[in-house]
């Protein structure tokens, strides 16, 4: 009895409840997007924009602003500049990326330096901070999350063809650049409003994580889609949950929680593919 | 359709030039050329995916075209099975119960159609290449096109499916009610194991260099134009067969090499 009482100890206190939700919506949305960051091969573009809205949400700090307005911004400004520089084939995209947003994640490490006031919340960004949320952050990823779903759902069969084929796309009536711009913008939506839970340093991760468990697990786009999302809301759950117990930040907890899953994933497919070649060769 | 001193380039020197050609309704044209020559360019300038930067591409108002790219580009650790392919192609209706299970009828249909029934749920790499080949002829035919232009629809195959892909293509092509009458246009590098069954060929080397019926256009002068090699041409009853000169002395080099 006082073993169950314990463990359900801290849902009593509304910021963890808070920070519960929030994990859960952060890790099922990063699930969702995260399905075209592995598909499309767009980590890097997620690990270099979470950079660049790092930047922005220190220059907000420090000039007292709205973070979403001030790392929003921020952020578009970087994602518009990248597509520039990269589409004029001076240099490669891969740099264009690196050049921008390592420039921006300075600039937010100096801002930092010279504004100690500020600290806190540029803290926030970098590591990610589960339990300071306020209900508009909430908000703000639900609000993401259902327009990601909606989009998504709406325009599946446009996107998996723009994905999967894009010239055949493109002569069968698919807009593939209005298919990536959508993605972008979505991908950017995503890491604006969960950037401060999961930090700016392992958002990537998350990106990442869910959909490539999910890809282990299933053949198929249409359960890829859905999978990868209950995924990523498993681990922000429970590593939320978890990081309670081990007094470890909670982003980091997510993350390796994901490991997990992954690696056995990973393991039992491997298993799997060797019985089915042990299969074959007995044949 | 027709194309009229057509030139295209990648953004540097074109890649075809003054190409003249007409396909009509109903035709089975073949275009052969050897790698690099600018087949697959000369399929996206009529698909409309490459540009002309002289001339022009006119197509029939309304004409629907479908393409099935060659399967070497195609990515197949991608998460997609057989249905789902097939099905991208559809344009999306909102999600009611009554409209998906009518869609996937149809989807069922189109490779049922094709030797692919049972299918559905398969991903893509656990197919045959006949099987992989006819996976992205269904997601071209469920379009209903007019014309289908296929890319290398038969390279590395073995025989017997290049047979298959031949047979469903004629089925395509024949007219009504046999067929759907539907024209189709293919590259290939087989000569003779393809191209001599055509009814219309096209010889294609950075331009049109021969076009006409197998018997008028596979003959060593355009031949030699073609591949810049020479060739021999046999008629075996009465069908143009092609051969590689310079075989024996090749021969003979190999046969010594292993001799010594
Ligand atoms: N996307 C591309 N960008 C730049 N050059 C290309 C591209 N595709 C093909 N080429 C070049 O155009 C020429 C013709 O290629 P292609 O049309 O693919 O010939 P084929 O299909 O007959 O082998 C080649 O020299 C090739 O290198
Ligand atoms: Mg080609």
């Amino acid at each position: 009895m006082i073993i169950a009482v314990d463990l359900l100890k801290p849902f009593s206190y509304e910021f963890f409840r808070n920070g519960l939700i929030i994990a859960t919506l952060a890790g099922a949305l990063c699930g969702l997007i995260g399905v075209f960051v592995v598909l499309r091969g767009m980590s890097y573009i997620g690990h270099g924009l979470s950079h660049a809205v790092f930047g922005g949400a220190a220059l907000a700090a420090v000039l007292n602003l709205n973070y979403f307005i001030g790392a929003g911004f921020w952020g578009l400004a970087s994602g518009l500049m990248i597509g520039r520089v990269s589409r004029k084939r001076i240099i490669g995209a891969d740099a264009a990326i690196g050049v921008i947003t390592t420039a921006s994640f300075a600039m937010g490490l100096a801002l930092q330096a010279r504004f100690g006031q500020a600290k806190r919340s540029i803290d926030a960004v970098l590591f990610g901070n589960v339990l300071g949320v306020f209900t508009s952050d909430i908000l703000a990823v639900a609000g993401v999350g259902i327009l990601s779903a909606v989009v998504i759902v709406g325009l599946y069969r446009k996107l998996l063809f723009a994905t999967f084929d894009p010239e055949v796309a493109g002569v069968s009536g698919v807009s593939v650049p209005a298919m990536e711009a959508v993605l972008m913008v979505l991908l950017s939506a995503t890491i604006l409003v969960t950037v401060r839970v999961i930090g700016v340093l392992l958002i990537s991760a998350l990106l990442v994580l869910p959909a490539v468990t999910a890809r282990l697990m299933t053949n198929s786009f249409g359960r890829m889609l859905w999978l990868s999302p209950v995924l990523g809301a498993i681990f922000g759950g429970v590593g939320m949950y978890i990081s309670w117990y081990a007094d470890v930040p909670s982003g980091a907890v997510i993350i390796l929680a994901g490991t997990l899953v992954f690696i056995a994933a990973y393991s039992a497919v491997g298993v799997r593919r060797r019985a089915q070649l042990a299969g074959i060769n007995h044949h | 359709m027709t194309c009229e001193h057509m030139s295209c380039s990648y953004g540097g020197a074109p890649v075809i030039e003054g190409v003249d050609l007409t396909i009509r309704q109903g035709e089975f044209v073949g275009i052969v050329g050897p790698s690099g020559s600018g087949k697959t360019t000369l399929l996206r300038a009529m698909l409309g995916s490459v540009k002309p930067v002289h001339g022009s591409v006119t197509r029939q108002a309304g004409l629907r075209l479908a393409y099935v790219p060659q399967v070497e580009t195609v990515d197949w650790n991608f998460p997609v099975t057989v249905g789902e392919v097939v099905g991208m192609s559809r344009p999306q209706r909102l999600m009611r119960p009554k409209s998906a299970r009518s869609e996937l009828t149809l989807i069922e249909d189109v490779l049922e159609r094709l030797g692919l029934g049972g299918l559905v749920q398969r991903h893509i790499r656990e197919l045959s290449g006949g099987q992989q080949q006819r996976v992205f002829l269904a997601r071209a035919l469920i379009q209903k096109p007019d014309m289908l232009i296929l890319d290398e629809p038969t390279a590395g195959v073995d025989v017997r499916t290049r047979h298959e892909v031949l047979h469903v293509l004629a089925d395509l092509n024949e007219s009504p009610p046999h067929g759907d009458g539907i024209a189709i246009v293919l590259t290939t590098h087989d000569l003779n194991g393809l191209a001599s069954h055509l009814p219309r060929l096209v010889c294609f080397n950075r331009t049109v260099v021969a076009d006409g019926s197998p018997a008028e256009v596979l003959q060593p002068y355009f031949l030699e134009r073609t591949y810049g090699a020479p060739m021999e041409v046999l008629q075996h009853g009465g069908m143009p067969i092609v051969l590689e000169q310079g075989g024996d002395e090749l021969r003979n080099r190999l046969n010594r090499g292993t001799a010594s």
